[in-house]
């Protein structure tokens, strides 16, 4: 094949990256050295400004103080998107491990209704959750019906709250790359565990979790970087009491007009989950080495 | 030993509804024995299988292994272990791992676990292997591990599925006399399923010839080979000529069996042949050339060793074959 026809058959794909993938980031990483626009948008001069406001903030006297506002709001982010990540690990894996079990015909429908909610908005999925969980809502009308509590328990508006949010949404990208990985497992391997005596504990710990490990992995990235930057769930289910990551830039580039800001939060956020990557990717060679 | 009494096994499918795999099968494995369970494929010899290892359970019968009676017991708590078809390595651990995973299940200290699998590979000539990982392996030498897994917990009964059906026809042959030197030097009860009745002969101590979930003959290789007793048995242990026949005197229909290398043919001299028929093909074989040749309607073939000048096809020859090469069959 000659090279400009290789040239042109991999342009799609160079053209995809690049369109979509590198330029927005090179972007974002160009109006965070900018400085804001009172209306919006960017202008010169560059500027370190957006990235001196995230660690300190300006006395009167104009000198800077170092401010843990903004360290504090990611911290809390990140303690969110894991604990989605785990929950939903914890709720995934069985899930997963449930449908691969059943015959063909019934594995189709239930994979179906685990891709089901796509389907609908997921602001209005959100929504749907503060009828379920406010003070007059479903589930206190009914655990006041059944006379489990007298007074409206505060189901909304809390870190449960968003927590449930965070895993209802993001649940099915857990669910199906674990599911892709158990399909592929020989039902043979586990066969020949238990005729090697092995119980049921070290049939899944020895045999189904290795095996099934790329899939969680896949799943925890697929969860753990939308969940960090989520603002969906915190904002309507936690009420905007307490800021997250995500609400925090969305309202830089509305309500703030702090384009650069919002940006290098971003970018803040980026790092953090490509830091989480590499040591990943770090440590995994390792393991390998010592199995 | 191993002791089935009228097992039978029936299972339920959405498409074809209730299906006996098992009919009411009575068999006795001895202990120290390379006992085959042959037949074509859906005949119940791997569902038969994985009743004594115990991935299924029977519908009705009993099993018993060495007087413990396991028809209810789940396959990590029988003395039985089993060579999967396909092998069924786990593949992320490495061949030492797979060895030692059936000893450390059952809760062996570590030093008596290194020592064990270093012998289960030594036992299957792969010693050097260990920190290899099976997809490094060649399906031969997969195989070998394979065995030497089932083997280092030494387990009373090996249970082994058409262990070489993945292998080429030289590795095959060379497993055949590892498999039955692994067996003499174990001591262990080796249950082998195979649709390929050569294997079978090359390696057995006895064979079960099955068919539609029936047992239909028990023997040693040589005595069903000589002996059958139906015709499915006769056609499917080598080969056979089932010439129609009849009972003198009486009305009876009968089938008459004769091997192919009994069949001998001579040129067309007037006297003594049986029949004379006509040569419809000639294969040749190497050592041996098979005809086939035309009798009255019947095809009969006869395999025949240095006929010194070959027949053509369309020669009319004189088929002959000893009284004593004759065996009646009545079904």
């Amino acid at each position: 094949m000659g090279r400009q026809s290789t040239l042109l058959l991999v342009a799609p794909a160079v053209l995809a990256i690049g369109v979509f993938m590198l330029i927005p980031m090179f972007i974002a990483l160009a109006y965070s050295f900018m400085t804001a626009d009172p209306y919006g948008g960017v202008q010169a001069p560059l500027t370190f400004d957006a990235y001196i406001q995230f660690l300190y903030q300006r006395d009167f006297d104009d000198s800077l103080v170092f401010a843990s506002d903004y360290i504090l709001i990611i911290v809390r982010s990140i303690y969110l998107a894991v604990a989605t990540t785990a929950i939903c690990l914890v709720l995934g894996l069985p899930v997963a491990w449930y449908i691969v079990c059943q015959d063909a015909e019934r594995r189709r429908l239930l994979l179906f209704f685990i891709t089901l909610p796509f389907w609908i908005n997921t602001l209005i999925r959100t929504y749907c959750w503060i009828l379920i969980l406010r003070d007059e809502g479903l589930a206190n009308k009914l655990l006041r019906a059944l006379g489990v509590v007298a007074d409206p328990l505060p189901l909304l508006y809390n870190d449960g709250s968003i927590l449930l949010g965070l895993v209802y949404t993001f649940l099915p990208f857990m669910v199906l790359p674990i599911y892709s990985t158990l399909e592929r497992i020989d039902p043979r391997l586990i066969e020949a565990a238990y005729d090697l005596y092995a119980s049921r504990v070290a049939v899944f710990r020895r045999v189904i979790w290795p095996l099934a490990k790329p899939g969680a992995l896949a799943g925890a990235t697929l969860v753990f970087a939308p969940a960090l930057g989520s603002f969906l769930a915190p904002d309507l289910l936690g009420g905007g009491k307490k800021l997250l990551i995500g609400s925090l830039i969305q309202m830089q580039f509305t309500s703030s007009r702090n384009w650069p800001f919002g940006a290098a939060l971003s970018i803040a956020i980026t790092a953090v989950i490509l830091l989480v990557m590499v040591l990943r990717s770090w440590r995994a060679p390792q393991r390998e080495a010592r199995a | 030993m191993i002791e089935l009494t009228g097992v039978s096994k029936t299972f339920t499918t959405r498409d074809v509804g209730v299906v006996a795999a098992l009919k009411e099968v009575s068999l006795r494995i001895d202990g120290n024995e390379f006992f085959t369970l042959l037949g074509p494929s859906g005949c119940g010899k791997t569902t038969l299988l994985r009743l004594i290892g115990g991935f299924e359970t029977p519908s009705t019968g009993r099993i018993r292994i060495d007087d413990l009676d396991v028809a209810a017991l789940p396959p990590q708590k029988r003395p039985v272990n089993t060579v999967f078809q396909s092998y069924a390595l786990f593949p992320h651990m490495t061949v030492a791992g797979n060895v030692a995973f059936g000893l450390e299940m059952c809760g062996w200290a570590k030093a008596d676990i290194e020592a064990r699998v270093k012998e289960a590979l030594a036992l299957v000539r792969l010693d050097g292997f260990a920190a290899r990982k099976p997809a490094q392996l060649s399906g031969g030498q997969q195989q070998r591990v394979a065995l030497a897994r089932a083997l280092a917990p030494r387990p009373k009964v090996l249970l082994l599925d058409e262990p070489l059906s993945a292998l080429d026809l030289k590795l095959r042959k060379e497993m055949q006399g590892e498999l039955k030197r692994l067996q003499r030097e174990t001591g262990i009860t080796f249950v082998l399923v195979t649709h390929d009745q050569e294997e079978a002969l090359a390696m057995s101590d006895r064979i079960a010839v099955m068919r539609d979930g029936l047992v239909l003959q028990v023997g040693a290789p040589k005595a069903i080979y000589d002996n059958p007793n139906s015709r499915f048995v006769a056609d499917f242990i080598g080969e056979a000529n089932l010439v129609p026949g009849k009972v003198l005197g009486r009305n009876d229909a009968l089938t008459v069996a004769v091997r192919p290398e009994r069949v001998t043919l001579g040129r067309l001299n007037g006297h003594g042949a049986r029949a004379r028929g006509e040569i419809a093909g000639v294969t040749f074989l190497g050592l041996d050339t098979l005809y086939e040749i035309l009798l009255d309607g019947t095809r009969v073939r006869a395999r025949v060793r240095d006929a010194g000048e070959p027949f053509q096809p369309g020669d009319t020859v004189a088929v002959d074959w000893p009284d004593t090469a004759e065996r009646e069959l009545r079904h």
